[in-house]
């Protein structure tokens, strides 16, 4: 099978139904996407397909042929990805660090759709992604840094 | 603590050598206390490694080892710090590693290589300071050496050795420092010499934490390396009678199916394949006649205990009569869940056995017992097993286990298998796979005088021991009693302050496994505590503040946490309307927390807006440290105060995933302000200290918002 990885056309021996997590993680070993519940229930496994947040770990590779996915390891080539990251840095949110790639990437999707989120936007769209260290106070203001630095 | 310290007076040995184009500077510490008398570190503790803290390159860099496990806590931030102050190193040049399994990086005070009891910060403040002014000293001999000047003139900054206008980097001096005698006095410096302890830092883990380069346990590849997934079984305590792997082995990518003590392992290419391997299995367990735990039954069982007496864990003065003076009795049962610890990382450990000998990979916070119970298995001395700790994806005790189950389980599974594999647990096998915080039921009768005052204490506690069946056992039960059920009431302030006490320990026998969850005991006995002494306050028609202030008088240092937190939170000032204030103060860890909650419910719903924290921690090394710890305690307890539960029906455990076994998630995350009692008292801990007060201070603003008292948790639709 045939997947466009951070803009590399990599070629995979997976079945069809097999979800893009494990493709990338334990095939093509890139490890930065992270399984936490395998049910899309803590989007510690999001990446973006053709520019849109998904939970990779539910979504078939099937559904990803033709498309461009995107993992954390691409995010420092991402105008708001990047910025994301410095503001994640500067407000220094990260704990345990297990939720961060996830929820990095549901921040940068969230961004790009909205430059400018209030706390209720935040909420809305960050809170399909789980924090067992209890991040979410720091994930808020990071965001609101990173929206003013993008603006 | 800034004295001279006398090294070989203290056990230090002579240690340096260049090793790996580095100064390593080594040195051994007295071992001791709490869980010496564990058979298997006891042989564990014969490893002749070197005790190596800190390393410098040639090229300057500065590589610090860190004794304990950095799963989110901060320490691969702290340690290093305590380091940096006493060897004016250059904060850009330092680099963290996990030291290896080995006795020379046991606890100071427990014994045994472990991060637990939100110990490592007050527990290394010595030892890493005293690496790094050891470290210092040598290279300002070295300096003068090869200058041939004398060391009194010389001084150091931000990673060199500077003779008035000369300098030599810490690498250059690396050289010669290897060849030197270590010096028997060091000198720590004083606090007002300090540049980085005291002063909020940044984490030295941020930048690989948010580029995915950080590597956890989970993210461990090798060649040869292959995934196991372990079914394991339903019922606890029970064991795999036969399985048909027919259907399995047809799959694409499964290697085979073996079986282990804990079920049924499929060993494939990848977890996808070992999933759909796992699920094909047809499996049939040895159930008959095996208790079935139910939570409506258990709950029916600990109240029937709790009106019997159980063993004594303390006892003063006379209740009955005391008792007879009184004005009114508060009498109230508490019960508390089973939780799951759910890390955010899902368990996993990776096994490469060998010849001679075990390398293992995975998030660990007990090396120790992992790295015996591992050479148990395979028939190996302690020194023979490896064990590379990777990051933890959280800990909060789950990865701490005396049994060292994760770790056993993949060491079998790896023999058994005979290759390299990596045993991955689902989420589902996590939330259902035990080692729970053990279901709590607390019954407390509290006889009070005209003035409000307690004058009478009886409590009975139910639930399930912890260390019992664990090696520990003979060093932490006393008396029947283990310390961790009781702690927070048979040494509460308030219990202790009532002449005429008692508090009774039922420990329940049974096959579901129980483990220390963030905070242990305190994470029920702190809920109860604060409970009842609001229930008290109302009783006694009192502020809730002051009644505690009143019963604290002469404990300063809860004093201090509650009247910051109740200052910083304008305790008895005007709300929203809607919102109400609830207050708690626990001592845990040494330290001291103190919890105003701003709540509102509606249609039965709890909205907590805000809360404010004070702790006194003592010294805090990283105030942001301490900051985030905080946050992240408020968050593990909301959820878990909220709705988190773990129930059994039939035998069963009745959640399995992040639906129903439900955690705080960002829209239910409050506003969170921290302030640090300024304190030259005793440190204490900060990774679990935060945990105990949040429940009560939310249920007691539930309280003041509902007129309801909330005696069971979580509060989940309780008030619906
Ligand atoms: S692993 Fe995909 S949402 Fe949790
Ligand atoms: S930082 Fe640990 S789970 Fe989010």
């Amino acid at each position: 099978m045939k997947l466009n990885i951070n803009g590399k056309e990599t070629e995979l021996k997976v079945s069809d139904d097999m979800p893009i997590l494990w493709a990338i993680r334990d095939v093509a070993g890139l490890t930065g996407t992270k399984f936490g519940c395998g049910m899309a229930m803590c989007g510690a496994c999001t990446v973006h397909l053709d520019g849109q947040a998904i939970r990779s770990c539910v979504t078939p590779v099937s559904a990803a042929v033709g498309k461009k996915i995107t993992t954390i390891e691409a995010m420092q080539e991402d105008k708001v990805g990047k910025a994301v990251q410095t503001a994640w840095q500067k407000i220094d949110v990260v704990q345990c660090g297990y939720c961060q790639s996830g929820q990095i990437m549901s921040a940068t999707s969230l961004l790009r759709q909205n430059p400018k989120p209030n706390d209720a936007d935040i909420d809305a769209a960050m809170s399909g992604n789980i924090c067992r260290c209890g991040t979410y106070q720091r994930i808020r203001a990071a965001i609101h840094e990173a929206a003013e630095k993008l603006a | 603590m800034n004295d001279m310290i006398n090294l070989s007076r203290r056990g230090f040995i002579k240690n340096t050598a260049l090793v790996a184009g580095g100064l390593v500077v080594a040195f051994s510490i007295p071992q001791a206390k709490r869980f010496m008398g564990v058979a298997n570190a006891a042989e564990a503790l014969t490893l002749p490694a070197p005790n190596a803290f800190l390393r410098i390159g040639k090229d300057d860099s500065i590589t610090v080892m860190l004794a304990h496990s950095e799963m989110g806590q901060g320490i691969w931030t702290t340690l290093p710090m305590l380091i940096a102050d006493e060897l004016d190193a250059d904060w850009s040049k330092i680099k963290v590693e996990h030291a290896p399994a080995a006795p020379s990086y046991v606890h100071t005070a427990y014994g045994i290589q472990i991060t637990g009891g939100s110990s490592t910060t007050w527990s290394e403040f010595e030892r890493y300071r005293q690496a790094g002014a050891l470290t210092r000293a040598l290279l300002l001999q070295a300096a003068a050496k090869q200058w041939k000047v004398p060391v009194e003139g010389l001084r150091t900054e931000n990673g060199y050795v500077i003779n008035g206008t000369q300098k030599l980097s810490y690498g250059q001096l690396v050289e010669t420092a290897s060849q030197l005698e270590t010096p028997k006095n060091v000198t720590l410096k004083k606090p007002e010499q300090w540049k980085y302890i005291g002063k909020p830092t940044k984490r030295l883990d941020s930048a690989d934490k948010i580029n995915g380069t950080a590597k956890f346990g989970q993210d461990v590849q090798f060649d040869g390396l292959k995934i196991a997934m372990v079914a394991r079984a339903p019922v606890f305590g029970t064991k795999l009678k036969s399985y048909d792997d027919s259907a399995t082995r047809k799959i694409p990518g499964v290697i085979k199916v073996v079986q282990v003590p804990t079920g049924a392992a499929v060993i494939a290419e990848n977890y996808w394949a070992a999933k759909q391997g796992r699920e094909a299995l047809k499996l049939v367990w040895d159930e008959a006649a095996h208790e079935r735990p139910d939570t409506a039954q258990l709950l029916k069982q600990y109240q029937a205990l709790a009106q019997k007496p159980g063993t004594q864990a303390a006892k003063a003065g006379d209740i009955a009569s005391a008792s007879k003076k009184a004005t009114q009795t508060v009498s109230a049962e508490y019960v508390l869940p089973f939780l799951s610890h759910a890390p955010m990382e899902p368990l996993n450990c990776a096994v490469k056995i060998s010849g001679d000998g075990c390398e293992i990979w995975t998030g660990t916070q007990m090396q120790t017992t992992d790295q015996a119970s591992a050479a148990k298995i395979l028939g190996l001395k302690p020194e023979q097993v490896k064990i590379h700790t990777q990051f933890l994806g959280g800990g909060f005790g789950r990865r701490a286990n005396p049994r060292a189950d994760f770790v056993s389980e993949a060491v079998e599974v790896a023999k058994a298998a005979n290759m390299p594999v990596k045993t991955v647990w689902s989420r589902e096998d996590d939330i259902k796979g035990g080692f729970y915080r053990p279901m709590f039921l607390h019954r407390a009768s509290i006889a009070l005088d005209k003035q409000g005052k307690p004058l009478a204490w009886q409590h009975t506690l139910v639930g399930q021991s912890i260390i019992k069946g664990t090696p520990f056992e003979g060093v932490m039960i006393k008396d029947g009693i283990d310390a961790t059920s009781v702690e927070g009431i048979a040494d509460s302030p308030y219990v202790k302050g009532t002449a005429n006490h008692q508090v009774h320990l039922h420990s329940v026998q049974s096959d579901i496994p129980v483990l220390w969850w963030r905070s242990v005991g305190h994470s029920h006995s702190g809920f109860v505590m604060e409970s009842l002494i609001d229930e008290l306050a109302h009783a006694a028609k009192q502020d809730p503040l002051a009644y505690r202030r009143q019963l604290l008088k002469d404990h300063p240092r809860h004093l201090a946490a509650l009247n910051l937190a109740a200052d910083k939170a304008s305790w008895g000032k005007p709300l929203p309307a809607g919102v109400f204030r609830g207050i708690a103060v626990h001592e845990s860890f040494g330290s001291y927390v103190a919890q105003v909650a701003e709540v509102s419910v509606k249609e039965g719903e709890v909205k907590v807006h805000r809360v404010v924290v004070a702790i006194d921690c003592g010294l805090a090394v990283n105030p942001d440290g301490v900051q985030a710890q905080m946050e992240s305690s408020v968050a593990y307890a909301l959820g878990a105060a909220l709705t988190s539960e773990i129930s059994f029906k039939d035998g069963n455990v009745a959640q399995s995933n992040f639906h129903d076994y439900q955690v705080l998630r960002m829209k239910d995350m409050p506003r969170v302000e921290v302030h640090i009692v300024k304190s030259n008292e005793k440190m204490g801990g900060v990774g679990e200290p935060g945990v105990p007060p949040l429940a009560p201070a939310v249920a007691n603003a539930v309280f003041a918002a509902t007129g309801k008292r909330i005696r069971r948790l979580p509060i989940g639709d309780q008030l619906a």
